[in-house]
């Protein structure tokens, strides 16, 4: 029941034959259970229940609110939920409690959906692995189905794989079956690369196309609320319930270009044409994600679309100029958080200043603060022109890059999500937070820069038993054809999502173990 | 008795200090008609005091301005949170306003038209696009870390504001000058600290965080108080004719700092200080004329003077360096990257598709709405009722007395150029005595209105008039004519009664009698005030000169 995708599952809600109750306590049993993979920081069992069964009422007088009435969804805890805790996995907001709702979690709630809870990330959405969460690092399901364990040696509990992130949680919630969509966040790659790593549909819309009213900024002029699902086609369901102009944010769009109601089933590819970025041919790509990208670029050939290699000269710059932005705009949104109105607040109280600094620096990680301090830097007078200006104007040439692309008669980009599988835990620590971004960011932040519209799909596992994924990327506000194109891929690549947690993950004795590790935090 | 007189006298020597702030003498009375922004200290029209004998050059004041006046809205520039000056603490604040994490701001459409007017009163260029930027400091009651401005590309630029004020070496000639604007932006508000020492705590109010404010930047143009004090006094009365900002500037609607130097005309300017805390227009023109003289005696003495702010003290009429809390800033200016540019339109035609009508704002519908400047009003006036440029100052200077004015006008059959004789000097004189506004006359228009009819007709003369608008002050029920028939006030014409009086007169003053005799015309007017003695002013003065003049010729 938990492994059907959004559409199967609304249909047998609507038909009777699945109640939303039962299929809200699966999913609390089935969270209960995927403990381990510390996914989400706050479950909302009560709120859960009540709203299952108000969805039950509903539809047993047949009057469904939509595609999503009664489905058990999970929202990054970056969104505002309204008495829910919002702690964005730091300790600064650990006991924050906000007074609203994001857009985009009040459109669910009118649409019926279910929340089962607030999920774990990187905290203040700052990294690629959620690894860096006060709440502790995510798990990623794979690491404890079969492909995986049978080529470890090592006990699970030491040998396990991140789930990408910032949004690893969400990605790790959809994966293991215990919600059937998530909203995760995608600022330069968030949602597409932990959706990549979990073998999951991750989708990034336009910028401007969804609401982020609500949601706590990393980056605004890139931030982009993200769709994680098991199926292309639920993607698409999910984004034509959040699209929309939004009073309350001035950067949704007025003009609705892209009117998202069904996928097409067929799909004629003969005036498709398929760009392939010469640039994403970067050092580090792995052999298996190579032969992917060359095998879906050979169905779409097979298929009858145009096929061809195209430049985005800028490319390379892209993630040095991504970090300068990201930088200066947290050191921006990050100064409200200064204890007075809400937040950690220190107990030293010698003067104002010392408890701003004392507040801030107990409630950030190294990481947040050290973006704040890089931030700053580039925005003091004598380094603006420098840094911050020269890295807005390499942004407007990687934009223009693709729009060069896209008015020559591309109609959309294959590239790699991230460059490989994913990394064990241990390994992936290796290295600080800024490498790490650097390299797993270095596909999916240009279409941030750009504001373009991409989607992430899992083609198939490694030799590792992990998943890869491949991104598309399409013209903005073609949303709808990228999702079109994307499920034409996935009912051809014939990736096997998880449909019920393997043999070591499922144990009993083995849940317990590593609950003792980590319920504490939460 | 005698205690309470000299208790009397005290008041009065009081009441006297008071007005010569206003009115230094009494025969100046009719020239000092900009109330509010005179000082008795001016530099404008005493640079004497602050000459030096041993330098060729002297060194003069040179003022800039920085105002920020609060758009005077229902809502808050960038969220629907209220605005209101005396509302309990922290009652009108907004998630945004709070700056709650995830709250994006979003633009107010009438505070853009507001600025939009005003630029266009000002005669500026209004940017088609301009751009917020965010400009960071940490401060208690800026709960963002940063304010909303528009630091790169305002929505206004390069105006003019032509103001006049009193000066000259008398210190009656009109004298019209005018500064630049070299900007309106728009901004937030910050909200208030409170502090309180006792117990080491700062309390924060948030109800002004957010609101909408167009910070004007004049430039260096205007040389001492007095200039500074008219060009903002014209400020505030074109933007409540726009409505775009109600000016009090002890409500904080209208917020003024003034940047000082002093320099030898010709050398490059001086160094100069940030005056704040300037709570009314005279002491806009006070805290500048004091620095001024602050500054040059600091050059004179052989001093520096330092870039630094400084606060005036109402009390002392002095300035006072504030304690530098910052050092030096870095405002670490960055776009603003939830607010689209803001795009201004010359007509609704010119609008692309896909903007909602809600939101456009067009320069020839704001250019329809402007309503009649001041100065066009003062023209007016000066024409319609042929009055002096400068009484047209005074009517437009005091709130309601341009009202007051038009009203006697319309009742009375006495001619305008008499009516404002009596407004700028009776009546102003009565009320500026007691400190009362326009409004708050004892006086309505329609009893003064009357009593001039009393007057015109010749049914009192000039000198009982007079008498009649005390007893009226006094007791403000009653009408002219009641006071005039319970003290038997009417004119004395019966002229075998002038004559008999006249007559007496004569007959007891016969030295006087005699000099008018021998060619000293001029004492007849000493015989004339004592019939008037006599008859309490009553009697018909052209009638008693012509009787007197018989008489002793």
């Amino acid at each position: 029941m938990l492994s059907l995708s959004i559409r199967e599952v609304s249909l047998a809600l609507r038909e009777g034959r699945i109640s939303p109750v039962e299929l809200c306590q699966k999913c609390l049993k089935r969270i209960k259970k995927t403990h381990h993979l510390n996914a989400y920081i706050t479950v909302t069992e009560k709120l859960a229940l009540k709203q299952a069964e108000e969805a039950e009422i509903r539809l047993r007088k047949g009057v469904s609110k939509g595609p999503l009435d009664g489905i058990p969804f999970s929202v990054k805890d970056n969104f505002c939920t309204e008495n829910i805790k919002t702690t964005c996995a730091s300790k600064m907001l650990k006991n924050y409690i906000p007074p609203y709702s994001a857009t985009v979690v009040e459109k669910l709630f009118d649409q019926g959906a279910v929340l089962m809870g607030k999920t774990n990330m990187d905290e203040f959405a700052m990294g690629a692995g959620s690894t860096d969460s006060a709440f502790g690092p995510v798990r990623n399901p794979w690491s404890y189905q079969a492909p995986y364990r049978e080529q470890s040696e090592a006990d699970p509990d030491n040998d396990w794989v991140i789930t990408g992130g910032s949004s690893g949680g969400s990605a790790a919630a959809v994966a293991s079956l215990t919600s059937f969509f998530s909203l995760g966040s995608d600022t330069g790659g968030s949602t597409r690369n932990p959706g990549a790593l979990c073998g999951v549909v991750a989708l990034k819309p336009t910028y401007g196309v969804v609401s982020r009213h609500g949601l706590i900024p990393l980056v605004n002029s890139m931030d982009v609320p993200g769709i994680i699902t098991r199926r292309v086609h639920d993607a698409a369901t999910v984004l034509g319930v959040l699209q929309g102009h939004d009073v309350k944010d001035s950067t949704t769009t007025t003009n609705n270009q892209s009117t998202l109601t069904d996928l097409p089933e067929e799909l004629d590819l003969k005036n498709i044409s398929v760009g392939i970025p010469k640039e994403y041919h970067a050092p580090g790509l792995s052999q298996e994600t190579l032969a992917q990208w060359t095998r879906v670029a050979n169905m779409f050939e097979e298929a009858g679309a145009k096929v061809e290699q195209v430049s985005l000269p800028h490319t390379q710059h892209s993630i040095v100029c991504y970090h300068v932005l990201c930088h200066a705009e947290v050191a921006s949104n990050m100064a409200r958080f200064d204890g007075l109105e809400y937040g950690h607040r220190s107990e030293v109280a010698s003067s104002t200043e010392a408890m701003y600094a004392t507040s801030r620096h107990e409630g950030f990680n190294d990481v947040v603060r050290g973006r704040i301090l890089s931030g700053n830097y580039f925005l003091l007078k004598q380094n603006y022109d420098h840094y911050f200006v020269k890295a807005q104007q390499v942004r407007r040439l990687i934009a223009e890059d693709f729009q060069r692309v896209f008015s020559s008669g591309v109609d959309l980009l294959l590239t790699p999500t991230t460059l490989s599988d994913a990394m064990r835990y241990t390994d992936f620590i290796q290295e600080d937070n800024r490498t790490r971004s650097a390299q797993e960011d270095i596909f999916t932040q240009p279409v941030n820069m750009a504001g373009l519209p991409a989607v992430s799909v899992p083609t198939a596992l490694s030799s590792r038993g992990l998943p890869i994924g491949l991104q598309l990327i399409g013209p903005a506000f073609q949303d709808r054809k990228l999702l079109a194109l994307a499920q034409w891929i996935e009912q051809r690549v014939g990736f096997a999502p998880i449909r019920y947690l393997g043999v070591t993950g499922e144990g009993a004795a083995g849940v317990d173990f590593r609950d003792r590790e980590h319920i504490s935090v939460v | 008795m005698a205690a309470s007189s000299a208790g009397m006298s005290v008041l009065l020597c009081n009441n006297i200090k008071q007005i010569a702030l206003f009115y230094p003498s009494q025969q100046r009375q009719s020239l000092c008609v900009i109330r509010g922004i005179y000082t008795p200290a001016s530099l404008c029209q005493s640079k004497g005091q602050i000459k030096r004998k041993s330098a060729p050059k002297e060194l003069v004041g040179v003022v800039g301005l920085e105002v920020h006046a609060q758009i005077h809205a229902n809502t808050k520039l960038f969220s629907r949170a209220g605005v209101g000056f005396q509302a309990p603490p922290n009652s009108l604040v907004s998630f945004f306003d709070a700056s709650l994490p995830g709250t994006l701001p979003v633009l107010n459409r009438r505070c853009v038209e507001a600025a939009v007017m005003t630029g266009l009163a000002l005669n500026c260029f209004i940017n088609k696009k301009s751009v917020f930027d965010r400009k960071h400091y940490f401060y208690a009651d800026l709960p963002a870390g940063y304010q909303i401005t528009q630091q790169r590309r305002p929505i206004a630029v390069d105006g003019t504001l032509t103001y006049s004020h009193l000066g000259g070496p008398k210190r009656n000639a009109l004298v019209t000058r005018s500064v630049r604007i070299k900007q309106i932006q728009l901004e937030q508000d910050s909200g208030k600290s409170l502090h309180d020492d006792l117990r080491g705590q700062t309390l924060i109010d948030l109800n002004r965080a957010g609101v909408g404010l167009m910070e004007l930047v004049m430039e260096p143009d205007m040389t001492c108080g007095d200039e500074a004090a008219a060009a903002i006094r014209e400020l505030q009365l074109i933007l409540q004719a726009l409505g775009t900002c109600q000016g009090h500037m002890d409500e904080g609607q209208l917020r003024v700092d003034a940047n000082v130097s002093v320099h030898k005309p010709g050398d490059p300017w001086g160094i100069r200080t940030e005056v704040k805390n300037i709570n009314s227009v005279r002491n806009l023109a006070r805290a500048i004329d004091y620095e001024i003289q602050r500054q040059v005696g600091v050059l004179d003495s052989g001093g520096t003077v330092q870039n630094e702010t400084r606060s005036f003290d109402a009390k002392s009429g002095r300035t006072v360096a504030m304690r530098d809390k910052e050092g030096l800033q870095d405002y670490r200016f960055m776009p603003e990257p939830n607010l689209p540019p803001l795009m201004v339109y010359d007509h609704c035609s010119t609008v692309p598709p896909g903007v909602h009508p809600s939101q456009v704002v067009a320069l020839e519908e704001v250019r329809a709405q402007l309503p009649e400047m001041p100065s066009v009003r003062r023209a007016m006036m000066v024409e319609a009722y042929d009055i002096l440029p400068e009484h047209s100052f005074t009517l437009m200077n005091e709130e309601g007395l341009m009202d007051y004015f038009e009203s006697v006008v319309r009742e009375t059959k006495a001619g305008p150029r008499k009516v404002i004789g009596w407004v700028m000097n009776v009546l102003l004189g009565l009320l500026n005595q007691h400190s009362l506004g326009v409004s708050q006359s004892p006086i309505t228009p329609k009893a003064l209105a009357q009593l001039l009819d009393l007057q015109e007709t010749g049914l009192i003369s000039s000198s009982v008039a007079k008498q009649v608008f005390q007893e009226l002050w006094k007791a403000p029920g009653k009408t002219a004519r009641q006071v005039v028939q319970e003290q038997n006030l009417e004119i004395v014409n019966n002229s075998t009664e002038i004559h008999r009086i006249c007559q007496e007169v004569v007959d007891t003053h016969p030295e006087q009698l005699q000099a008018i005799r021998d060619g000293n015309k001029r004492v007849l007017n000493k015989l004339i005030g004592l019939v008037q003695k006599e008859t309490k002013g009553r009697a018909d003065p052209v009638l008693v000169r012509a009787i007197l003049e018989d008489m002793t010729s």
